[in-house]
């Protein structure tokens, strides 16, 4: 009875934590808080798709996750190294 | 919606409400420290601790609720272990390159 009522806040908060991100990200005064905010953005929308998983019943939303986490991982590890050394792959 | 949730026990479905709740509640804190606090050594802190800890709270909810509506997995129990072990390393390499794209912005050494 609880988490029916319950599941629709919640991705509406974490549909909220995305807007104040994508906010961050067009704000973001220079390059480290936009890739800040991108990293930020990508756990957010990982937890709304376990979000929707529990909703659906649908076991398959844990492997998006892994790979949303995966690859956002990769993307803030490629930016980071972009402006460290202004070059990904030495 | 998913009907299988409805068929859970009442102290399961307290215990995930519980979880969600604190849950969306440190991603919520963190994202809203991301976007007020003012400086970019300080932004880092809301994200880095509160946001991997609002979804490592999800994780387990939605971890509970798949192993008595279903059998356990240990796909979430990966993703919690993933998200532990990357998001230190990816604040680490934020900082540094922060530092190399703005030296001036250094904050000052404590006396």
């Amino acid at each position: 009875m609880i988490l029916p009522i319950l599941l629709p806040w919640l991705m509406g908060a974490f549909a909220l934590a995305l807007g104040l991100n994508a906010w961050r990200l067009f704000r973001g005064p220079k390059l480290p808080d936009r890739i800040l905010a991108l990293d930020t953005l990508y756990i957010n929308a990982l937890a709304l798709m376990l979000l929707v998983g529990l909703w659906q019943g649908s076991k398959f939303y844990f492997e998006v996750a892994l790979l949303i986490g995966l690859l956002g991982f990769l993307g803030t590890v490629a930016l980071a190294k972009f402006v460290l050394r202004g070059d990904i792959a030495e | 919606m998913n009907p299988a949730l409805l068929q859970l026990p009442l102290w399961a479905e307290i215990l995930a409400a519980a979880l969600l709740v604190t849950g969306a509640g440190f991603a919520l804190v963190g994202s809203w420290g991301l976007a007020k606090l003012g400086d970019f050594y300080k932004r880092l802190h809301g994200p880095s601790k509160a946001t991997t800890l609002g979804v490592g709270c999800v994780l387990v909810a939605s971890g509970l609720v798949f192993a008595l509506i279903d059998k356990p997995s240990f796909h979430e129990l990966l993703v919690l272990l993933f998200l532990f072990v990357t998001a230190p390393v990816s604040a680490h390499l934020l900082v540094k390159a922060a530092l190399k794209h703005d030296p001036a912005s250094r904050p000052k050494l404590p006396p």
